[in-house]
């Protein structure tokens, strides 16, 4: 929903105003064996602030939609399980703040 | 970049720490390279929005006239919200209107971090952009280079030098491949995101009461976060506002459901007391970003053989209500590059010789607030009914208190002060007041 104003609600929104320079490899892996387990209630799937994380629907396999990473990692210490393996977007890739 | 080339020190990341650094070797002659993995310095850049610039002013004497500021810091504002009320605190001075300005200012980082950084290029240090280091080198358990990302997987480019400084940030990877930052904890990260919002100049200036370059900053606290931990946030910048929330990754883990960032960042723009502030606006950048809060018994090793650590990497975010992040950063960068000055004309780069640096950090302003406010986080979250409960009672007992209800006055006053003892009780409430006084304010 956009607001009539100009000020968005939604992540999906606002993701659509943040700038990127999409790599082609993901920068983050998903141990799924690990996730399987999970026992924080799969705290990735809500904490993420660009919704990098999804669920499959039927595997229940973790989803990861890196292209959103707004990179601040937040994902990989709440995930104190051990399944996100985070690294650095190739350099020059990524998200490219405007304002910061 | 050209493989074999040594350096005197290779700064990793060029954020307030990491320039700070680079320049304060640069200008003693030392041979400097900084390494950024964004495109350019800045566009990985987030910070809570305000750019305290007193180490600025030491480091750069004309920034006044040169940086690229947007608006200084007239205006502070501390506001605590419940649900339907809001509870302020706002100290406006007119001294804080003339040169330095208080030496608080909003700043785009796009900008002045790419400001910052040619000022170290200017002072001879040399900058990569679009470099990724993911491992030093190490030799007999020094670090003597680092290992940045090549074209093809797997593949590096090492670069040598005598000392590396990092200066990665709260994410710092690095940080932990060294050891140095053990186990992350939720307890030790707040997470925080932040939307910039244009408004015309007018408007901004007419809302917010400002004229020229004046700027205010606004906390919100108590139900800001939901009661969590953590704070909100409102800086105007020259044609924007900058809105945000961070709270501590520890305590979204304890919530159920467990709630994301951004929907406390949308209940904080619905409540009555700031909806009217951004109204009309236009949401032009969404962002997030982890704040070091672990405070200062628990902060990283912050130097080892080759190696320091500086900034957010190392921890230095004065976590109480005065959210000093960017100043502890330059200090600090500028104490890292005058001890490896200091270890150059020794010709030891060992962590002895390099622990000058935790001297410089003592003895100054850095480690001193960190001491003094290391119990800020843990207070806050030792006594949840700060930030949850009490806002609520005390709004509720205000708008009792300001009634027009054409009851006594003196009847009011009574019943009220018998429900604070039973509510929250008096001397709770003399101990919730010394505890802030001592931890967090």
């Amino acid at each position: 929903m956009i607001a009539e104003s100009g000020l968005l609600s939604t992540i999906e929104d606002k993701l659509y105003r943040v700038q990127y320079r999409h790599a082609n490899e993901s920068h983050i892996r998903v141990d799924q064996e690990i996730c399987r387990g999970c026992h924080i209630e799969r705290i990735c799937l809500s904490i993420c602030p660009a919704k990098v994380y999804s669920l499959e629907e039927g595997s229940g396999k973790i989803l990861v939609n890196f292209e959103n990473c707004l990179e601040c990692g937040t994902c990989w210490i709440a995930c104190t399980e051990g399944a996100i393996d985070w690294r650095n977007p190739q350099g020059g890739f990524g998200v490219r703040f405007q304002h910061g | 970049m050209a493989e074999e080339a040594k350096y005197d020190a290779i700064v990793v990341g060029a954020g307030p720490s990491g320039i700070a650094a680079a320049l304060t070797m640069a200008q003693a002659g030392l041979t400097v390279a900084v390494l950024e993995r964004g495109e350019e310095p800045g566009t990985k850049n987030v910070y809570g929005g305000i750019l305290f610039a007193n180490v600025l002013a030491e480091l750069v004497p004309g920034f006044l006239e040169e940086a690229p500021l947007e608006r200084h810091i007239v205006t502070r504002r501390f506001s605590l919200l419940s649900e339907e009320a809001e509870m302020a605190f706002e100290f406006r001075c007119e001294r804080y209107n003339q040169a330095p300005f208080n030496y608080a200012f909003t700043v785009s980082r796009a900008r002045f971090d790419r400001w910052f950084a040619s000022k170290a290029e200017e002072a001879g240090a040399e900058l990569f952009t679009g470099v990724v280091v993911d491992d030093f080198v190490w030799s007999d358990g020094k670090v003597v280079g680092i290992k940045a990302r090549g074209e093809r997987p797997g593949e590096y480019d090492e670069l040598y030098a005598d000392v590396v400084i990092c200066a990665e940030g709260a994410n710092s990877l690095l940080a932990r491949k060294a050891g140095l930052w053990k186990n992350p904890q939720p307890e030790h990260r707040a997470t925080a995101v932040k939307e910039v919002i244009a408004l015309p100049r007018e408007v901004l200036e007419d809302r917010f009461h400002l004229q020229g370059d004046e700027g205010v900053a606004i906390e919100y606290f108590g139900a800001a976060t939901k009661g969590m931990v953590g704070s909100g946030f409102l800086y105007t910048n020259g044609q924007t506002l900058s809105i945000g929330v961070g709270v501590s990754i520890a305590e979204l883990h304890r919530r159920r459901p467990i709630p994301n960032p951004n929907e406390l960042l949308e209940g904080l723009k619905s409540h009555p007391a700031v909806r009217p502030l951004i109204r009309g606006g236009e949401t032009v950048e969404y962002m997030s970003h982890m704040i070091p809060e672990a405070g200062f018994r628990h902060l990283p090793q912050l130097v080892t053989d080759g190696l320091i650590l500086v900034g957010d990497a190392a921890g230095l975010v004065n976590t109480s209500l005065f959210h000093e992040g960017t100043n502890l950063a330059m200090a600090s960068g500028r104490a890292a590059g005058e001890a490896v000055i200091e270890a150059k004309e020794k010709g030891d780069f060992s962590r002895q010789a390099l622990s000058s640096y935790l001297g410089r950090l003592r003895s100054s302003f850095v480690f001193r607030d960190l001491r003094r406010y290391q119990n800020a986080v843990r207070y806050l979250m030792d006594h949840p009914q700060l930030l949850r409960e009490y806002p609520g009672v005390f709004a509720d007992l205000l708008a009792r208190y300001f009634e027009v209800s054409g009851r006594p006055k003196e009847e009011v006053r009574s019943e009220l002060m018998a429900e604070i003892r039973r509510r929250i009780g008096l001397l709770k409430l003399l101990r919730a007041a010394w505890g802030l006084q001592r931890h967090v304010i």
